[in-house]
């Protein structure tokens, strides 16, 4: 059970905690809304929650509950620009089908 | 696959449902768009990795045919079709603009319309149309930027536009299609980006803007996360331009050129000079080369000849600094923080002089051309949202007035409209009738005088204090707005020590339109509501007199009167009964002052009978030590 960050994606989010000079991570979830299943939640964390689970990559703490990490497991969290604009992107081998935007999906 | 960013804790956003804000600083002559992503504030940069949005539009007969950079590249070409400096004219009467300098670069329509339009080759156009064209290209970089459409932005104004110039903005953001959350000063917008309103500290704070063609500097004073402007002094004709204007003044007065007519030499001449501007900041000397038409230049600018172009410039804005420490009643070194934004506060003898006026190190950290949009998206995020509400910061003031409904349906105005939060005003209510012990209070907001015209935005009940006569209880109620714009209002019965308090959104769901209806209506109804609010008073009163009468008629009527006396005591408080039916607040009066004379008799028996029960079985000396508590 892992869940990766490529080079670029942990460069920014290491950025972006420092800018914002406190929490303990990042984390990853999924919600149960969204027009075609799931969605992607990504969030600063200030505090583990029971059963939370801690993955270490690139010098990123990764944070995760359980449920969505069944979602989640081997997901490679991207950050990439397309246009003027640019974000982070989770590239989910659990995908099956995700909707026009990529917001959400289905497993 | 959708492009995400990282959410404050538990502020994460449905899928399409994204808060995405934007903060703007609408230029005189450069404007920036800014954004914050994953927590970081940043401007948003062109395909060519430009931030700066030169505020200039090119009109041709089809409508806008460049805009930004490119117009500004065309200007010379086509100085007539191509509008900058526009917010030099946004909000100002076709008088004003042809007195000013700006309006004698363009051709002003002649018509009977009281806004003033430039001719260009799209046909006459408002400052407020080409202020828009500037805001939607702003706009589009935004969106494309964000992946999606913007909520709302924030966009700056100076700090001494006039409520008119405020709502010309304003109307040129939506005639761009952008929602507007907030119009914020460009200094308090700076002082933001600096994350001053974050301090834990009150703080007096100064913002030096120099920036293309204009000077101001504001004071402002930090408290309890709430920005106050206290002065501001400046000079709308000087800048970055005036800088350029100087250094091609010199260069002409070398070289022997003459310029005439010719607006597009001017141009050239300008841009020629500002680009040994940038050069002089961080070299010893620059080179001016210009080659237009007939006329070639080359030139070498010293940095020493650069600062004496300068020094007056420079003594002209530190001479407004005076003025606006004056006009606060502050000290030099009552000055905590001075913040510096313009572009052309990078020139280094600008840095040099403000600090040594300051005698103060100056905030020069953030970029000064992108300070302002900057504050401006911090605050749009929050707006948006997208922080939680803890960090939720308002710098403003209440937009309705804010007040309690006392007997008759009147209101009683606590905190009036305008006052900046957080705020606190209190005021003593007293009771109605003999032996209350509970109080009503309907806390209404509104600028009419009676409760039906207003809105109603709660009520609560204070219980349980001691019974005493009418107007004897003494009751405080506080009205409390905090930074949030939550309104507590709370009821104190001094003498029992009975508190109860309820809290309130107030502007919650008032839309702008609403609010300007209901000052409207206060304005257009006045005399109505004069005239009702004195009908009702009267009402009250007579409600009152009878009130008090029948009480003591029950206990001691017939001691005190005969027959005919009663009867006629009787007959004059049912006329005051009948007379509060009409509606005439002069027929209550009268029936009123009918009642107060036949009942005189009644109040001095009474008042003397009860003197004598006091002070039975006391002497006059018993007095006299009363008469003087230790």
């Amino acid at each position: 059970m892992a869940i990766t960050l490529t080079d670029a994606a942990a460069d920014r989010v290491k950025t972006f905690m420092d800018n914002r000079g406190k929490g303990v991570g990042l984390r990853l979830a999924v919600r149960t809304t969204g027009c075609s299943g799931m969605a992607y939640v990504l969030e600063f964390a200030d505090e583990l929650d029971e059963g939370d689970v801690v993955f270490e990559d690139n010098d990123v703490t990764v944070i995760i509950d359980p449920k969505s990490l069944v979602y989640l497991d081997g997901t490679e969290l991207d950050f990439g620009k397309e246009g003027l604009n640019e974000g982070f992107k989770f590239k989910n081998p659990n995908v099956k089908d995700e909707c026009g935007c990529g917001e959400s999906f289905t497993v | 696959m959708a492009l995400l960013q990282i959410s404050e804790p538990g502020q994460s956003t449905a899928p399409h449902q994204h808060r995405f804000a934007a903060g703007i600083d609408l230029g005189t002559t450069n404007s920036l768009v800014a954004t914050v992503r994953s927590g970081v504030a940043n401007v948003l940069q062109d395909q060519d990795g430009e931030a700066i949005f030169p505020s200039v539009v090119r009109y041709d007969k089809h409508g806008v045919v460049a805009i930004g950079k490119a117009a500004r590249e065309q200007a010379a070409e086509d100085p007539y079709n191509t509008i900058s400096s526009v917010k030099r004219l946004i909000g100002l009467s076709a008088e004003d603009i042809a007195e000013s300098a700006a309006g004698m670069m363009y051709k002003l329509e002649k018509n009977d319309s009281s806004v003033p339009r430039i001719s260009t080759a799209a046909g006459p156009k408002t400052a407020i149309e080409v202020s828009a064209d500037i805001l939607r290209a702003l706009r589009e970089r935004a969106e494309l930027s964000l992946g999606g459409e913007l909520t709302g932005v924030v966009v700056t104004v100076p700090a001494y536009f006039d409520d008119t110039q405020r709502q010309a903005t304003k109307d040129a953001a939506r005639l761009a299609g952008l929602n507007v959350y907030r119009l914020v000063n460009e200094p308090t917008a700076a002082a933001i980006a600096y994350g001053l309103d974050q301090a834990e500290m009150d703080a007096t704070i100064a913002v030096y803007d120099l920036g293309g063609g204009t000077f101001d500097i504001s004071i402002l004073k930090l408290e309890r996360g709430v920005f106050e402007v206290l002065s501001t002094a400046g000079d709308t004709a000087l800048g970055g331009d005036d800088i350029d204007q100087a250094v091609v003044d010199w260069i002409i007065s070398q070289q022997g050129i003459d310029v005439g007519n010719d607006a597009g030499l001017q141009r050239s001449l300008l841009d020629q000079a500002r680009s040994v501007k940038h050069q002089l900041s961080s070299a010893d000397s620059a080179q001016f080369e210009l080659q237009h038409g007939d006329t070639s230049i080359s030139a070498s600018v010293s940095v020493d000849t650069f600062n004496e172009l300068l020094s007056g410039l420079l003594e002209r804005t530190l001479k407004s600094c005076r003025s606006a420490l004056r006009q606060a009643k502050l000290k030099k070194n009552q000055i905590d923080n001075v913040v510096m934004v313009g572009g052309s506060t990078r020139v280094p003898a600008v840095r040099a002089a403000v600090s040594a006026f300051f005698e103060k190190e100056v905030l020069t950290d953030i970029n000064p051309d992108e300070v302002v949009a900057i504050g401006a998206s911090l605050q749009a995020d929050v707006l948006a949202g997208n922080k939680p509400d803890s960090d939720m910061l308002l710098l403003d003031v209440i937009p309705l007035s804010l007040g309690i409904e006392t007997h008759g349906g009147l209101v009683e105005q606590i905190i009036s409209r305008n006052t900046t939060i957080p705020a606190a005003r209190a005021q003593e209510f007293t009771t109605y009738k003999d032996g209350q012990t509970a109080m009503a209070l309907h806390v209404v907001q509104g600028e009419r005088d009676l409760v039906r015209d207003c809105r109603s935005l709660g009520r609560f009940e204070l219980r349980g204090f001691n019974p005493v006569v009418a107007g004897q209880a003494r009751i405080q109620v506080t009205f409390q707005v905090d930074a949030d714009g939550l309104l507590t209002v709370s009821a104190l019965e001094k003498a029992s020590n009975v508190h109860a308090e309820v809290q309130i959104k107030p502007s919650y769901g008032l839309l702008d339109s609403e609010i300007e209806s209901m000052i409207r209506d206060s304005m257009t109804n006045a005399e109505q509501d004069v005239a009702a609010r004195m009908l009702q008073e009267q009402r009250v009163e007579a409600e009152r007199a009878v009130e008090a009468l029948d009480a003591a008629m029950a206990k001691d009527a017939d001691q005190f009167l005969d027959q005919s006396e009663k009867q006629k005591i009787l007959d004059a408080r049912a006329s005051v009964l009948e007379s509060n039916d009409t509606g005439d607040s002069e027929a209550i009066k009268k029936a009123l002052r009918g009642l107060e004379k036949v009942s005189e008799i009644y109040v001095s028996r009474r008042m003397n009978a009860s003197i004598g029960e006091a002070m039975k079985g006391k002497n006059i000396d018993s007095y006299a030590k009363q008469d003087n508590p230790s």
